[in-house]
């Protein structure tokens, strides 16, 4: 494998797993696969936009970029307001819709809900936004030349702003008392409730921090690619695939797991053609799945 | 003694139309052991279930220290002073053992309850030397152990034990009731469902016999040893004696 393409495909992986991060989070702690995620990513993406517009209209110096990056300080704005507010939309998709399902005890319908959820939200998306692409800047982000490989700015801040999230999400899960709840109740909620977990409250701060990390993603997506309503359906597959070939539940199997596809990703559209892509998510799949049900740093349950 | 927890003419049940513990009635004072026995379906584990707000209460009333917690949910009963340990999957098995003990530590009693937590890891050399291995490594008793050294960290009043000695060996029950025994001797209200009879006599203050739901007999466990219903409730539900 050449270098250009290890470095394309760790980028291309640290966002898918970022998103995964909220799958496998919101899996983990709830055991509900939300099928909506890809569109809390879209959702990320366009409250960025508008808040990093709203900040450059505001305040133009907000808009100056260091040489060769084109994202502005009011995008990293954007990208934090952005991923806060994506988080809220989920808490409230929760408790309009998948909560009163939950109480009823109806697992399999909160699933299906959130294919209509998806596809609302993504109607929603084109009727405000139209299915326009649109881009947080019309600058080009000049490649640094590394010698070895060529790698643009925004590709670099995009990956380390992933893993600076990454070791965040790690450090509060382990070390927060909220993250140990996060994981007690993913494991066993009625145990949760007896040693004196409010349940309620830890489920919204999941829904929180999923969305918010779908939104951030949702942000590095737009950044390096475009902004469309269909963008976050897009990537669901490699997301879910990620975070299942990494073990649903484990956010070290999600890290894993956006990396394996994003590699495999970069190496199919090196060396085979764009149009087999896709396919690398299924393969790695049904491969993984083959040889290790439980995914790769997953728990038999 | 106070009377730390009191239930009044209990019915609960997972269907509202067939409620499966029917008027039960039980009281533990502070420094008690009262052990729930009866024969398998008598609805002992439903009943320490529905005191800790696992379980639907139809009717009846639950005090603990005057205080009525019927409708309190459950993980909110732990900060009235209630504590439960469930018969099985009691511990969080994939966080660790320190973990485990942090998470029974309440959010506004976090100092006293990390020195807690210190002075239980301190005085068992199990827990000290593997404090951030999973806990889902630890063998049944030890897991007993820490799901009962958990509800502790929140300085109960009242402690429910479903069937705590399940599968244990010989010894470790033993050693289990013992510490149990010490904590009721120390001030600690103690309910709890055993189904080794036998054992439980050894350390109970007071036995209670539910039969289809309801109380059919209580007692010190020398009165119910002197009485021949007891044994006939094991062999064949209610009597008519």
């Amino acid at each position: 494998m050449n270098l250009q393409v290890l470095l394309d495909g760790v980028v291309e992986g640290s966002l898918i797993a970022l998103g995964a991060a909220g799958v496998t989070l919101t899996y983990g702690t709830l055991r509900f696969g939300n099928f909506a995620h890809g569109e809390l990513v879209s959702v990320g993406a366009y409250w960025a936009l508008l808040v990093a517009g709203a900040i450059g209209a505001l305040l133009p110096d907000s808009l100056v970029t260091p040489e060769g990056f084109t994202a502005t300080p009011a995008l990293l704005i954007g990208l934090l307001a952005g991923a806060v507010l994506t988080g809220l939309v989920a808490v409230m998709i929760d408790n309009l819709v998948y909560r009163p399902l939950r109480d009823r005890g109806a697992a399999m319908a909160v699933s299906m809900a959130s294919f209509g959820v998806s596809m609302a939200m993504r109607a929603a998306l084109e009727v405000g936004f139209s299915a326009r692409p649109r881009y947080y800047s019309d600058e080009l982000s000049i490649a640094w030349d590394l010698g070895f490989a060529r790698i643009a700015p925004d590709r670099v801040l995009v990956w380390a702003l992933s893993m600076l999230i990454f070791m965040a999400l790690a450090l509060y899960l382990t070390r927060s008392r909220t993250g140990r709840e996060m994981r007690a109740v993913g494991e066993n909620r009625q145990l949760a409730e007896v040693v004196g977990i409010d349940v309620r409250r830890v489920l919204r701060m999941t829904w929180l921090i999923g969305g918010g990390l779908a939104g951030a993603a949702g942000v590095g997506i737009g950044l390096l690619v475009q902004i469309r309503p269909s963008m976050g359906a897009e990537v669901l597959l490699p997301m879910f695939a990620a975070a299942i070939v990494g073990g649903l539940g484990s956010l070290r199997g999600a890290l894993f797991g956006g990396l394996l596809i994003g590699l495999g990703e970069a190496v199919a559209v090196a060396h085979v053609g764009a149009e087999w892509r896709a396919a690398v998510s299924f393969t790695l799949l049904v491969v993984v799945l083959l040889v290790r049900p439980t995914g790769l740093f997953g728990r038999r349950e | 003694m106070n009377a730390c927890l009191e239930v009044t003419g209990l019915v609960a049940g997972y269907e509202r139309s067939n409620p499966i513990v029917r008027g039960a009635s039980i009281t533990v004072e502070s420094g008690q052991i009262v052990t729930l026995i009866g024969p398998n379906g008598a609805g002992k584990s439903t009943c320490v279930r529905a005191i800790a707000g696992l379980v639907p209460i139809e009717a009846g009333h639950i005090q603990l220290n005057g205080q009525d917690i019927t409708t309190v949910p459950a993980h909110g009963r732990v900060a009235t002073g209630l504590g439960f340990v469930p018969q099985s999957d009691n511990i969080f098995a994939d966080l660790s053992i320190e973990e485990n003990l942090q998470l029974g530590i309440p959010r506004n009693a976090r100092r006293e309850g990390r020195a807690r937590a210190e002075a239980l890891l301190a005085s068992v050399p199990e827990f000290r030397e593997r404090r951030a291995r999973r806990a889902g490594g630890l063998s049944g008793g030890q897991r007993q152990v820490l799901a009962v050294a958990r509800a502790l960290m929140a300085a109960p009043t009242v402690l429910l034990l479903d069937e705590p000695t399940a599968g244990l060996s010989p010894r470790a029950v033993t050693e289990l009731l013992m510490q149990c025994r010490q904590l009721a001797d120390e001030g600690l209200a103690i309910l709890m469902v055993e189904q080794n009879v036998r054992a439980a006599f050894t350390v109970s203050d007071q036995v209670v016999v539910l039969v289809q739901g309801a109380v059919a007999m209580a007692g010190t466990p020398q009165q119910l040893s002197a009485d021949p219903r007891l044994a006939a409730y094991y062999l064949g539900g209610r009597s008519s004696t």
